[in-house]
């Protein structure tokens, strides 16, 4: 009886500590870390209420481009930048629904159709890379030197080539899709060759480099990963963005501010000034250089209008 | 093997270099958890106990939706939170979204079912003249439920341990209505997700094993308590 | 039927129980037309099992609603309910022990603990009189069979009741602990005035407690009287044959 009085009160007393504990307003200082998730801080922020919202896709984030960049903006305009990163498709669904404030993605298609919707009034280009199809180093479906990716896809299907697919709706799997289409090709269930994974860029590559599939995945990804994935290389699109011979494959960025007149919640002006912070020179350079020192070639290419 | 062994060492490393953003985690991990699972208890273990003992005409109905919520997906209760609590949601204004507040919230749907449901199994399972017993003594309506809910605490425990061992392992809900925010929302389960992601493995089994380890700890304590209840 | 002493002599009693009826499922089980009882008399109720003697003490400790009838107590109609400091006059010692998790201490401190009372002394001093005063931090569920009703017994009276209602105290019970709980119950009622009603299947029993004795059959008080009056003129037939120990249960 005691004892169980005790546990109660336990409990109670961590509920209530806990409790405070969340409901003071601290803002917690952001964490600037390159990859491993969990590292020392080397800087802190100063302390603000300020927090803007971006929903982004787990490519900026995961390949470690937002630690780079944003706390120059947060100390620039002393606010927050809560990164939720997320499959494309959820990132815009966070946007459309005013639960971002700003949203830096990749599918061009749906980003146009975002604007078209009125969830923002206007979308930005902030930089591209490209996509690559990498796959098994013995090549059994025979795609080595070609340089087209819809030609390359049309093999796969023809050779019955295992092939991993993202098949999450995010940024990667449409423009897979796109290239099927382009190739003649609709993927379904039926095909054993097939395997929409449902998952995350990190996870179908392990799967990939696995099972000994070819994957669509963008480059910046698999150089990132490259030293875990010892049975991939890379099949088609070169070495580096340059060698890349198919346009098809390049991988535009666009940011966009959510609209206030359709959500009124969001904070218009903190996110255009990080849209307008994003498409600065500074940014714009620090992007272009991000990853070189790592990887011998920069993981996203600036390309917002001056 | 030699991933295991390296995530082991990685742990230790981690654990011992003080270092303040895994701390961090496993902190608001704690908070976060350990609100939804007192809230949990506040308000199912009296739910549990009402339907245990006394007569309520849809026991039957409310029976087998506890049961079925047992069984629901994490991340359907997430997905249901996440439109209740999106700005374009009922709860929008609260702007809980992205929040600790959100995965509390979707923590303690997930962990009251067992809370309420393990609860009144555990206290139909006490002799009922015991309840007729403590009335004779003198026991006020409050008094008797207590007794019965002490005479049952093994299984009570039981049910909170259930409880907590449903929500401190639970990814899918915290991720999508948490939106795992660095330094904000970021718990061990989604910095796991996240590790996994992008290859880190030894550092995603390191999170792992820290996870086991408080788990560890807070199962060892309340054991503790419910063999003292045995006696 | 006779009539209660206290209301020949025209006291006023303790309980007053009038046309209560209980009724289960559609069946009835108590039908007790009329039936008085003396603050500090002790009174003893036989007959066989199925009775409805449980049944009875059931409503005379205010843990059931008659289905029909009333019920007084110290003069208040309490057929429905009772108070709360009217319910905490009265306790039963159950047929079977009840004991709660715990040590035997922590049992017979139950009932002061639901009134915030004092424990220590009053436990301490109980625990001795049902001798178990080694026991006190034993776990209550592995004493024996004896041993277990003491505690219910020490846990009733240790709450000084003004009124105890005994169900088969010391059924299954050797000699010893039976002297032992007849022994405390009768000095708790000489001493203190305590009231008893003790159910039990035992005539001798109920010849050495009993000031009066009352005969159940089928829900019905058929016959109560004085305990000599009882067993040696009974008005009733089917008293008789249970006090010449004919009739069989
Ligand atoms: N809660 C209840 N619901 C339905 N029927 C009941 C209930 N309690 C008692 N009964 C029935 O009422 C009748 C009288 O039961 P009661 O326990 O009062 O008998 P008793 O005289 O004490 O018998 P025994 O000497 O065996 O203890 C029995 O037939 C029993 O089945
Ligand atoms: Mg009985």
């Amino acid at each position: 009886m005691k004892h169980f009085t005790l546990a109660f009160i336990l409990t109670f007393a961590a509920l209530i500590m806990a409790g405070c504990a969340t409901a003071t307003p601290t803002a917690l200082p952001p964490t600037v870390a390159p990859q491993p998730t969990v590292a020392p801080q080397p800087t802190q922020a100063p302390a603000s209420a300020c927090a803007l919202r971006l929903a982004t896709t787990t490519s900026t984030a995961d390949s470690g481009l937002l630690d780079a960049i944003l706390p120059d903006f947060e100390k620039k305009f002393n606010c927050q930048v809560d990164v939720v990163a997320v499959g494309t498709g959820q990132a815009l669904e966070i946007g459309s629904k005013g639960d971002a404030d700003v949203v830096l993605v990749h599918a061009r298609k749906s980003e146009d159709k975002f604007v078209a919707d009125g969830h923002a009034r206007e979308r930005f280009d902030v930089m591209y890379n490209d996509f690559i199809v990498v796959g098994p180093k013995d090549d059994p479906a025979q795609i080595l030197g070609m340089t087209s990716s819809a030609d390359a896809f049309k093999q796969i299907a023809t050779k019955q080539a295992s092939f991993a697919s993202r098949g999450d709706k995010s940024g990667t799997n449409s423009k897979e899709l796109s290239i099927w289409a382009s190739a003649g090709i609709t993927p379904t269930k039926e095909m054993a060759w097939y395997n929409a994974l449902g998952q995350g860029m990190g996870e179908t590559l392990l799967t990939s480099n696995e099972k000994g599939m070819y994957t669509l995945t963008d480059r910046g990804t698999y150089l990132a990963m490259r030293d875990k994935l010892p049975n991939l290389v890379i099949i088609l699109g070169g070495n580096s963005l340059d060698e890349n011979k198919d346009k098809a494959l390049l991988n535009p960025y666009g940011v966009m501010a959510v609209n206030p007149d359709k959500h009124p919640g969001v904070q218009y002006e903190m996110a255009m000034n990080f849209v307008n912070w994003l498409v600065s020179p500074d940014i714009q350079k620090m992007i272009g250089t991000f990853g070189v020192d790592k990887f011998g070639q920069p993981l996203f290419y600036p390309n917002a209008k001056p | 093997m030699e991933e295991i062994l390296a995530g082991l060492a990685h742990a230790l490393r981690l654990i011992f270099s003080g270092d303040p953003a895994l701390y961090e985690i496993i902190w608001l991990t704690l908070q976060v958890t350990g609100v939804a699972l007192g809230l949990a208890i506040l308000l199912g273990v009296p739910c549990g106990a009402a339907l245990g003992l006394y007569r309520v005409r849809t026991r039957g109905l409310i029976t087998v939706l506890l049961y079925t919520g047992m069984g629901l997906p994490p991340v359907v209760v997430g997905l249901f939170v996440y439109l209740i609590l999106s700005r374009s949601g009922p709860l929008g204004t609260l702007s809980w979204l992205f929040t600790p507040y959100a995965m509390i919230v979707a923590q303690v749907i997930i962990a009251f079912p067992l809370t309420a449901g393990l609860t009144m199994t555990a206290v139909q399972g006490v002799d009922p003249a015991l309840r007729l017993q403590a009335r004779a003594l003198g026991a006020t309506g409050a008094q008797e439920v207590w007794t019965i809910l002490t005479e049952a605490r093994i299984g009570v425990v039981a049910a909170i341990v259930a409880a907590f061992g449903g929500i401190i392992s639970e990814v899918g809900a915290v991720m999508l209505v948490g939106g795992n925010i660095e330094g904000k929302t970021r718990v061990l389960t989604t910095a796991i997700v996240l590790n996994t992601r992008t290859g880190d493995f030894d550092l995603a089994i390191a999170l792992g094993l820290i996870l086991l380890a408080i788990a560890f700890i807070i199962n060892g304590g309340m054991l503790f308590l419910q063999r003292n209840a045995l006696e | 039927m006779r009539l209660g002493i206290g209301e020949v002599l025209g006291m006023s009693s303790l309980y007053a129980l009038e046309k209560l009826h209980k009724v289960y499922d559609g069946r009835a089980v108590l039908a007790v037309d009329t039936l008085q009882v003396r603050e500090g008399e002790m009174l003893a109720l036989v007959g066989p099992s199925g009775t409805g003697k449980s049944t009875l003490l059931r409503l005379m400790n205010f843990l059931e609603a008659p289905t029909s009838g009333t019920l007084h107590y110290r003069a208040q109609d309490v057929t429905a309910s009772a108070p709360l400091e009217l319910r905490r006059e009265v306790t039963t010692v159950f047929q079977r022990p009840l004991l709660l998790r715990g040590s035997v201490a922590d049992n017979i401190a139950f009932g002061l603990r639901l009134r915030s009372a004092p424990v220590n002394g009053n436990v301490a001093h109980m625990l001795r009189r049902v001798g178990l005063a080694n026991m006190a931090a034993a776990p209550a569920r592995k004493l024996s069979g004896g041993e277990m009703q003491r505690v219910a017994l020490a846990r009733a009276l240790v709450i000084e009741p003004r009124v105890l209602l005994l169900d088969e105290p010391t059924a299954n019970l050797d000699p010893y602990n039976v002297s032992l709980i007849e022994d405390i119950v009768r000095e708790q009622n000489k001493t203190r005035g305590v009231t008893v009603i003790v159910v039990t299947h035992n005539v001798f029993q109920a010849k050495r407690l009993a000031h009066r004795v009352g005969l159940l059959l089928n829900g019905q008080l058929v016959e109560i009287a004085e305990t000599a009056a009882f067993f040696d003129s009974p008005q009733d037939p089917r008293t008789a044959a249970f006090a010449r120990g004919e009739m069989v249960y």
